[in-house]
């Protein structure tokens, strides 16, 4: 199967074509991709070489004259090393963008701590006004960036991953889906995590939510699937553990719950190896999650 | 040379002081506050085709005060032009007022960007050249002011080093050089910009011919920067 990103460059190419306020803004990483919407439209496509503060600066002088700029390169020099320019270039500026990151949490873990940017969407959420989509297969992250690039001058970050479902599922760019319905518990799955979170939750009788909008989170949703599901809430994120803790706890402030915010850990593992070894690591596959969701709602009933 | 504005009332460079003195409640200003009044009024006066009355016109200037500390020249400049109204000025700083010590571009009519943060202003002027290149409009000019010791951002140099070879014609710089810079090398601004491929002016400051002159070079090909020298900040 392709991967998210290479998805990326082909449908940014025919937003090109369609929308003239639509460019694109690189930083070397990724250019290969988007080699053809150099050539054909080489005003609207810059790639500023190895510079993330002037990528995301460029980016926002683009926007206030009135374009839609994508921005693109890995999580770690998208959100990371030049925060304060997303923080006062956009947002302070009042002006939008659709940042697109790749690598994701470990993405490559060869590649080890420098290319991993966990972090990344708990950043996003010391600001205001981001709308973060997360996609869980590369049908989805179309999806999804043809939502981001039409949301006006919103401030759109799309975070794509290798990690991926076997199945694309009908995603908004809004709601959280209703994957599965049960009434000892719910689980909120984000992106790339859904598969191993349906293993893991084979048999338990427990709702299992699907999110690949994350921000703003849909705490109507929740709320909803709690009113049968009940009010101990699973989290499973693809990036640092417990970042939706606090949104989730917001949307059932009317209520006694709950939360339990599983994802990528804080610790750094100082180790390479392969994408599935860090998930393992993580406590992220299915039988780690089968293991820690079920202790938790059997924790929950007997506390009950 | 005078305008008018709204109410029918004229400012020229000699009501800069006293304009100043609303926020300041000093007519006297030390060169630290005055260090780019001279730099501002030739622009507005004589180079930048801006119109207060359409301050979003597509086809304006862009002009980005990059350095935003110490404001109180940029706003008496835009008050004397008709950007803001003059009675703006005594609330400067205050909880109700538009004018922070820093400008922030969704209060005030006519200013590009927010600033305060050193570093912001090129990388975003660079974007806003190619922001219009791509859309066509081939008439407005951009500018963007900054700081001699601003330059030590390395945003900065990160812009410089794009905006050279990418032949950003559009794109102009003023560094208004009041020596502030802890560590720096005489002539090492210019140099700088001229290594990326930009065109170098380094003029006096408060001559305003001679600004005048330096900010209408022709650069074909090329951004162009104009160091403006002024007294030293700790003379």
């Amino acid at each position: 199967m392709d991967t998210m990103r290479d998805r990326l460059a082909p449908v940014v190419t025919r937003l090109l074509q369609e929308d003239p306020r639509v460019a694109v803004v690189l930083a070397e990483i990724g250019k290969d991709g988007f080699a053809e919407a150099l050539r054909r439209y080489p005003d609207r496509v810059i790639n500023v070489g190895i510079r993330e503060q002037l990528l995301v600066g460029a980016a926002a002088g683009m926007a206030l004259t009135g374009l839609r700029p994508v921005v693109h390169t890995f999580a770690s020099f998208l959100v990371e090393r030049p925060f304060e320019q997303v923080k006062l270039d956009f947002g302070h500026q009042g002006a939008g963008a659709v940042l697109v990151s790749a690598a994701a949490s470990y993405d490559w873990p060869a590649g080890g701590y420098t290319h991993m940017a966990p972090g990344d969407v708990a950043l996003l959420d010391t600001l205001d006004g981001w709308t973060v989509h997360v996609p869980g297969h590369p049908d989805e992250a179309e999806t999804l960036l043809r939502h981001a690039v039409a949301a006006g001058d919103d401030t759109v970050y799309v975070r794509l991953s290798v990690q991926s479902n076997a199945q694309a599922r009908q995603v908004d760019g809004e709601r959280f889906l209703t994957v599965r319905e049960g009434r000892g518990g719910v689980v909120v799955a984000v992106g790339p995590l859904l598969d191993a979170v349906l293993e893991a939750t084979e048999g338990l009788d427990a709702t299992v939510l699907y999110a690949t909008t994350v921000r703003p989170f849909d705490g109507e949703a929740l709320r909803r699937a709690t009113r049968t599901g009940g009010t101990d809430v699973v989290l499973v994120e693809p990036y640092l553990a417990g970042t939706s803790t606090a949104a989730a706890s917001d949307a059932l402030a009317h209520v006694p719950h709950r939360v339990l915010g599983l994802g990528v850990g804080r610790a750094e593992l100082r180790r390479y190896g392969t994408v599935e070894q860090h998930t393992a690591a993580h406590g992220l596959d299915a039988a780690s999650l089968r293991q820690r969701i079920s202790g938790f709602f059997q924790q929950g009933a007997a506390g009950a | 040379m005078t305008t008018t504005d709204a109410l029918g009332r004229a400012y020229g460079y000699a009501d800069l002081p006293r304009l100043m003195g609303l926020m300041t409640g000093d007519e006297k200003h030390g060169p630290a506050a005055t260090s780019t009044l001279d730099v501002l009024w030739v622009l507005y006066d004589r180079v930048l085709r801006v119109d207060p009355g359409r301050p979003d016109a597509p086809e304006r200037d862009r002009f980005l005060l990059s350095k935003g500390h110490g404001p109180m020249a940029y706003y008496a400049v835009l008050a004397a032009k008709g950007f803001l109204p003059v009675d703006w000025l005594p609330g400067f700083g205050s909880y109700d007022s538009p004018l922070g010590h820093h400008p922030d571009r969704t209060l005030i009519p006519g200013v590009e960007i927010s600033s305060g943060s050193l570093g912001h202003g090129l990388p975003i002027a660079v974007g806003t050249a190619l922001g219009l290149r791509a859309q066509g409009l081939h008439r407005p000019r951009v500018w963007v002011l900054i700081g001699d010791a601003e330059l030590d951002e390395g945003s900065n140099h990160e812009a410089i080093a794009f905006a050279g070879p990418a032949g950003l014609e559009r794109l102009h710089t003023v560094v208004v050089d009041n020596a502030s810079a802890v560590h720096a090398r005489p002539g090492g601004i210019a140099a700088r910009f001229e290594a990326a491929g930009w065109s170098a002016v380094t003029v006096d400051g408060r001559d305003h011919e001679k600004l005048y002159a330096a900010f209408t070079a022709a650069h074909p090909g090329r951004p162009h920067v104009v160091v403006a020298r002024v007294e030293p900040k700790d003379a």
